[in-house]
This record gives structure tokens, C-alpha cells and sequence, in this order.
């Protein structure tokens, strides 16, 4: 037998789970429009395959993840694709989200399926990407893709396997249901998980306020002789919260920031197990679900099994609400989900609960008094807060010093804001305060990356501002180049025709060189006559020769000069 | 005397060893670039809109150090303003009007069948986030555009509008609580009257 530890805090609040398990679960009627948001689980929301016009069958993907982090979807029912674009869906916000809409035909027909007759046979790769294909996100919370949580890298050793069957919240009974009904569906679908991740322990932690589904999976247990060990855990909201639940049952406290994987335990829900179950055994993807139908404007207050896509006002319709009654219609239970004002939302996914309240059930809020600093919060908290101290952060705009203050811890159980004296909307506060954060973060990756751009952008300027004047550069250089190379062929032409100035010289030279021979060779003959040599013929002769040279080379030098002049 | 000496030796050396030790550690582990500017420049929007009257968020980040005004830029607001006035220990001030006031956040978005694709647009952004090439239809890539309204005047056609960035489920903020009747998170009372066993 395990040991049973505990979690900090937690609060006792009516668990009004009784009014919807008079009866057992009943199949949903099917819907003339099936709603189905493109975003139903955590991660990137799906791409769609279809086009408006298109014949689907049921269980067909008509849209495929986007990315890693995101999940299938499936045609629930055959019909015709009728509209792809906004439609209101299930969140807070109360906006539009791309959906696509199919017209159902009623014939529920359904696409080949592909089971797996033995999964153990098949390559654990195989067998996750299968999972993905069927769609199947975490059907407890808030609808990770379960194939993720499932394929573990290396690093991650599985120690232990939680199923988390301890549904803490008030009103909410789909698991109960489930538990009671289809203990088998759930046992095979751990098998699968286990076949997985190959845990040493496999748990299942319970709350005792459900003895029958206590029963029934024990029964199941103990008749299929499996290695699984069923805990019932004492009922105290929120045991079901997942890193409270782990407390409980194996007293290790997963770190701020961590996830239960990094301390070796996967945490898997009821819910999720049978839907593996149906898409290992079945082939069947995930296209419906159970959800709790509550609150005393409703006739009948049961479980139903719901396709998913399912308009919220055919639910209602179903389960013969009194609209004159109904003074509020939350989605979830009434800790952790939402107020909503729309009933054509569909169900999607991880949609656990619808409860149509009187006004004797879910009164208006008082309204808040100021914090009396009692500390009844912190009491409570089972993420071992400071929930006061986070109220004042968070009102002061002091989001900084929330943050210091672990506010992203809070799993907004809701458990300070129902023990608060003071009616001070809490949780509303730590909503506020972690979007306004989140919201700051991505805009600070949105500046960064502005940033990032811009100075690609100025380096690309200047890069190309570089380049233009490199190009300037080279088109001058060229156009030198090519005044040079002509200026080298006007050279080697002129050198054919005499140079006009060097002829000059030549010229003037020429005279003066005649000139002074004339001027020797009449010395000579000066010299020859004076003294009575002979030759002096011949003397005679070469004086007059040089005279006449002489005076032809003073000519042409006094002409070309006149030439010049 | 031998005391005094020895003591004023080993002083000496120590000086001289730790002041390698500085220097080298001075050398070896210096900030590089200008951290005040970038600190700056981390708190400035990078809308890049210029309103401040510098070609840009880090040009007014240089001048900011350098002893400029902290409410120049309009996209940041009071809020940057703020932030700034609590880096540098200054006093926050208002906004200064000259250069405009705080708007929404904006998104550009061409009517893409006016468009006659004459590249003005691109040449403007500051943070090519206009996609198109000449005489074809521009788009703006929605994720990449800061709003800073650059390229609005460039068009000659007109084709450019400013609008407000739409909220979806996923950027949608949660409001801060007000008195709001249908909160449903103040669970007193809620459930109380139908203990078990109530039905
Ligand atoms: S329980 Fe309410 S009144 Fe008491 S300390 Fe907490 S916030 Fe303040
Ligand atoms: S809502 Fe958050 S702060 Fe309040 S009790 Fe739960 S975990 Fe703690
Ligand atoms: S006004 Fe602000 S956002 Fe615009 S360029 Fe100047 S610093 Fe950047
Ligand atoms: S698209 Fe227009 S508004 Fe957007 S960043 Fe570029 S120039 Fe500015």
C-alpha cells in the first residue's frame, strides 16, 4: 500500500457532484452544425485540409498539426464542410476564432479506420505518431497534445506513471462516469501509456468521494491482474491539480518552473487513457467526449456523451434547460472555468462541464472589501504563495515583483479568493497580472525582433551604399583605363610624323654644325694661301662645297622657323 | 629598522602584484560596446518611427545618454518614459506633444487591389516588413510591421491605411478585475445553499 503525503493548503468547498449521478452517460444528439475551432489545444492551431464544399466521412482529419507543439482534428460526424473562418469559440475572451463548420448529413458515416492489432508489436514511433494522428490532446485540463507527453527524450527517465483520476472540483463528474462505466476502456488505454514510457510504478490517484468508480476500476484491476496500484487519496481540493496530486502520492515537490517529467513522473488523465484506448484498439481519432451537464436550470442534470463541435444551446436543449431559470452558464467547474454568454460555442476538447446555474446557485459576487490581511489565502494555497502579497503587486501594476513572487506558479485554483473574507476576486487579479506580463514579453520579442530588422536593414543600406560606390569606383577606373589605352594609340601614330620642335633643333643644328665646318675649312684655306701650300685648289673647292651646304642648312633652318612663327 | 623595511617591501610587491592582476583583469574583461545605450535601447519601443526626430530608436538611445530629453518618443509613452526616467535616475516627465502622442498600436495594411506596385512603401519601411517587387502587389507581413507610419506618404496612390492591431483569442489580454457581478472566481456563496443532501 503507498503511503499517502499531503499538499500545503486546500479548502473543502460542497462538492455538488451528486445531482449529476442519478443516471449513467447518455449519448448526445447529433447536432445539425458541428463547431469545431481550429485551436483547441495548447501549441499552434491546426491547419485545415478541406475546402468549403468538400464531403467528409466520420473520423476523417480534416485538419493536420501545425508544427510540433499542436494536434489533428477530426470530422465527428459525415456531412458537408459549409463554412471555414471566425466563429465564437469557448474562451474567456468571448472572441472569434477560424473554426470549420461542417453541415451534418445524419448518416454518421464513418472512414476506414485503421486499428492496431497489436500495439505491442508495432515500433514505439509508430505507435506515438499514430496517437498524434487521432488527435488526442489532454481531455483533464488544459489539452497538451498528448503525443509529446508521451515521447520522452533520452533524457527523461519515467520513474513513475500518475493517472490522475481525482476529479477535485465541485459539480464536475465525466471521469466519475467514466470510471464507473468504462474501467476497461481506461486500463487498456494506461497499458498502452505504460507500454510507452515504461515506468517502474504505475498509480492512479482517487478522491474517496467516488466510491463506485473506486470499485469498479479495483474490480477491473484485480481481474486483469495488472501492475497497477490504485490510490484513494482523501478529498480536498485541488488534489487534482497535477503538481498537488504527485505530492500526494509520491511526496516530491516538482521545482518552480520544472515539469513533472524532469523529476521522472508523467501525469496522464482518465480521460485521456480511454481516448488512446479507442484510437489504439478502434483507430477511432478523438471526436467526442464526456461532459458533465449541471445545475438546477437543467431538467436533466447527467453526463453526456458529446461529439465534439457540438453547439453548447443543443446540449442545453438536450438536457431540457429552463432558460427563464438560468442565470449563468459556466464552462468548467466552478473554481477554475468560466462565465460564458454565448451558447453557440461549441464543446471542444478539453471541455469537461457545462453547469446552467440559478441564481440561487451562483448568486452575483458580493462585492469586494478591502484585504484585511488576514491571511486566510495564504492558508490555503496548495502552491505555497503569498496570494495577498501577489493582490498587491498585481493591483499596484508592481507585475515585476509578482513575478519574483513565483505568481507564475499559481495554478489559479480559485482556493484564496473562496476563503476570502473580503470577496476580493483574486484569481481575477493573477489573471490580469500575468497577461499584462505575458503580454510585455511578447512585446519585447516583437521590439527585439523590430529591432533586429531594422539594423539588418540599415546594414543592407550601407552595404548596398558600399557596393554603388564600389561600382562608381570600377566605372571611373575603366573609363581611365580607356582614355589611357587610346592616348597609347594616338602616341605611336604621332611618332611617324616628324616631331615639328625636334625638327627645329635638328635643324638649327645642322646650320650651326655647317656653318662651323665652313668656318674651319676657310681658316684652313687662309692659313694654306698665307704661306704658299699647295693644294690650295682643292682647298678652294671644299670651302666653296661648305658654303653652299652651309648656307642650304641656314635656310632651311630660317624657313622652318618662319614655318613655326 | 629591518621590521619597517621587510613590512614596507611586502606592501610594495602586493601593490605591484595586484596591480597586474588590474590591469590585466581590466584588459581582459572589458564591456564591450556602450551599455548604458544599450540598456537604452532596450527600453525603447523599436517601432524605428523617427517621431523623436532621430532616424530611428537608437540614434535617440545615443542621444539620450548623451544628456537628450526621455519623452520624445510617442510609441513608448508613459510607460517607457517611465522606465526611463527609473534607469537614469531622472524625473519622469509627460510626454512631450511636439512629437506627438500616444496612439494605440497600429498595423499597416495595403488595399491590394489599389496597390500599382511602385516600391515607395518598401523603400520607407524601416524594418522590411513590406513584401513585393516593382509594378506587383505589396503586402504588409502583419508580425513584422511596428506601426510607425512611414510609409503611409510615400504611396501616390493612397492604398495604405492604418490599423488598429485586431485582438484574437491569442493576444487578447485579461482585464484588470472591476466590480463585475459574473466573475465567478469570488465563489462565496456559491454552491453554499445546496449542501449535500440538499436536492
Ligand atoms: S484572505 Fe483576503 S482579506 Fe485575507 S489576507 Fe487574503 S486577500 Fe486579504
Ligand atoms: S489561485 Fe493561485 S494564489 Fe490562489 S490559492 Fe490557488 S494557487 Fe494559490
Ligand atoms: S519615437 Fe520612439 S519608436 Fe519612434 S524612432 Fe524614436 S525612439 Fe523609436
Ligand atoms: S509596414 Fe509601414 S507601418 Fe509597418 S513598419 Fe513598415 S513602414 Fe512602418
Amino acid at each position: 500500500m503507498t503511503r499517502i503525503y499531503s499538499f500545503h493548503g486546500g479548502i473543502h468547498p460542497p462538492e455538488n457532484k451528486r445531482q449529476s449521478l442519478g443516471a449513467p452517460i447518455r449519448q448526445a444528439p447529433l447536432p445539425a452544425r458541428l463547431i469545431l475551432p481550429l485551436q483547441q489545444h495548447i501549441g499552434k492551431a491546426a491547419t485545415p485540409l478541406v475546402e468549403v464544399g468538400d464531403q467528409v466521412l466520420k473520423g476523417q482529419k480534416i485538419a493536420e498539426p501545425t508544427g510540433h507543439v499542436s494536434a489533428a482534428i477530426h470530422a465527428p460526424s459525415s456531412g458537408i464542410i459549409s463554412y471555414i473562418g471566425l466563429q465564437p469559440v469557448p474562451h474567456a475572451s468571448g472572441l472569434e476564432s477560424p473554426c470549420i463548420v461542417i453541415e451534418t448529413d445524419g448518416q454518421e458515416q464513418w472512414c476506414e479506420l485503421h486499428p492496431i492489432e497489436n500495439y505491442r508489436d508495432l515500433d514505439k514511433k509508430e505507435l506515438l505518431k499514430h496517437i498524434r494522428d487521432a488527435g488526442i490532446t489532454g481531455l483533464g485540463g488544459a489539452g497538451f497534445p498528448t503525443d509529446i507527453k508521451l515521447n520522452l527524450s533520452k533524457d527523461h527517465i519515467v520513474n513513475t506513471l500518475i493517472i490522475n483520476a481525482a476529479e477535485c472540483e465541485p459539480y464536475i463528474t465525466a471521469d466519475d462516469a467514466l470510471m464507473r462505466e468504462r474501467p476497461n476502456d481506461i486500463l487498456t488505454g494506461v497499458e498502452i501509456i505504460a507500454h510507452l514510457l515504461q515506468p517502474s510504478k504505475i498509480l492512479i490517484g482517487i478522491e474517496d468521494n467516488k466510491p463506485n468508480a473506486i470499485k469498479a476500476l479495483r474490480d477491473a484491476i484485480r481481474e486483469r491482474n495488472l501492475p497497477i496500484e490504485l490510490v484513494v487519496v482523501p478529498t480536498r481540493y485541488p488534489s487534482g491539480g497535477e503538481k498537488q496530486l504527485i505530492q500526494l502520492l509520491t511526496s516530491i515537490e516538482v521545482p518552480s518552473g520544472s515539469i513533472p517529467a524532469d523529476v521522472g513522473i508523467v501525469c496522464q488523465n482518465v480521460g485521456t487513457a480511454a481516448a488512446i484506448y479507442r484510437a489504439v484498439i478502434h483507430g477511432e481519432p478523438l471526436i467526442s467526449r464526456i461532459v458533465t451537464l449541471t445545475g438546477f436550470a437543467l431538467g436533466h442534470r447527467q453526463n453526456y456523451e458529446a461529439l465534439i463541435g457540438t453547439p453548447f444551446s443543443v446540449l442545453l436543449e438536450a438536457a431540457d434547460v429552463d432558460r427563464s431559470k438560468m442565470f449563468r452558464l459556466v464552462m468548467g467547474g466552478p473554481m477554475m472555468g468560466i462565465s460564458i454568454e454565448d451558447d453557440r460555442i461549441p464543446l471542444i476538447k478539453t471541455t469537461n462541464c457545462i453547469i446552467a446555474a440559478t441564481q440561487e446557485e451562483m448568486p452575483p459576487a458580493p462585492p469586494a472589501q478591502p484585504c484585511i490581511r488576514c491571511g486566510m489565502c495564504e492558508q490555503v494555497c496548495p502552491a505555497t504563495l503569498l496570494p495577498q502579497q501577489l493582490y498587491w503587486f498585481a493591483k499596484g501594476r508592481e507585475f515585476e515583483k509578482a513575478r519574483h513572487h513565483n505568481l507564475f506558479d499559481c495554478i489559479e485554483c480559485g482556493a484564496c479568493a473562496y476563503v476570502c473574507p473580503s470577496n476580493i476576486p483574486l484569481v481575477q487579479h493573477y489573471r490580469f497580472a500575468k497577461s499584462e506580463i505575458r503580454n510585455e514579453e511578447a512585446e519585447q520579442l516583437k521590439a527585439a525582433q523590430a529591432r533586429e530588422r531594422f539594423e539588418a536593414r540599415q546594414a543592407r543600406l550601407v552595404r548596398e551604399e558600399l557596393e554603388k560606390e564600389q561600382r562608381r569606383k570600377e566605372r571611373a577606373e575603366a573609363a581611365a583605363r580607356e582614355q589611357a589605352r587610346k592616348k597609347a594609340e594616338a602616341d605611336s601614330v604621332s611618332s611617324d610624323t616628324p616631331d615639328p620642335e625636334a625638327e627645329l633643333k635638328k635643324l638649327k643644328s645642322a646650320a650651326s654644325i655647317a656653318r662651323t665646318k665652313l668656318k674651319k675649312a676657310s681658316e684652313a684655306l687662309k692659313n694654306a694661301e698665307e704661306k704658299g701650300l699647295d693644294g690650295t685648289e682643292k682647298l678652294k673647292e671644299t670651302v666653296a662645297q661648305l658654303e653652299e651646304k652651309a648656307a642650304a642648312a641656314e635656310n632651311a633652318w630660317q624657313q622652318a622657323t618662319g614655318a613655326e612663327q | 629598522m629591518t621590521i619597517i623595511l621587510t613590512a614596507i617591501l611586502i606592501l610594495l610587491s602586493l601593490a605591484v602584484v595586484f596591480g597586474v592582476i588590474l590591469g590585466f583583469a581590466a584588459v581582459r574583461f572589458k564591456v564591450e560596446g556602450d551599455p548604458i545605450v544599450d540598456q537604452i535601447d532596450g527600453l525603447l519601443p523599436q517601432t524605428q518611427c523617427g517621431q523623436c526626430g532621430y532616424p530611428g530608436c537608437r540614434p535617440y538611445a545615443e542621444a539620450i545618454s548623451n544628456g537628450d530629453a526621455i519623452n520624445k518618443c510617442p510609441p513608448g509613452g508613459q510607460s517607457t518614459i517611465e522606465a526611463l526616467a527609473d534607469l537614469l535616475d531622472r524625473e519622469v516627465v509627460p510626454l512631450d506633444a511636439e512629437h506627438g502622442e500616444e496612439k494605440p498600436k497600429m498595423v499597416a495594411y495595403i488595399r491590394e487591389d489599389e496597390c500599382i506596385g511602385c516600391t515607395k512603401c518598401i523603400q520607407a519601411c524601416p524594418v522590411d516588413a513590406i513584401l513585393g517587387a516593382a509594378k506587383q502587389m505589396h503586402t504588409v507581413i502583419v508580425s513584422e510591421c511596428t506601426g510607425c507610419d512611414l510609409c503611409v506618404e510615400p504611396c501616390p496612390v493612397d492604398c495604405i491605411d492604418m490599423i488598429p492591431v485586431p485582438v484574437t483569442p491569442s493576444n487578447w489580454k485579461w482585464p484588470a478585475p472591476v466590480s463585475d457581478p459574473n466573475l465567478i472566481w469570488t465563489d462565496r456563496g456559491r454552491g453554499h445553499l445546496l449542501q449535500e443532501g440538499s436536492e
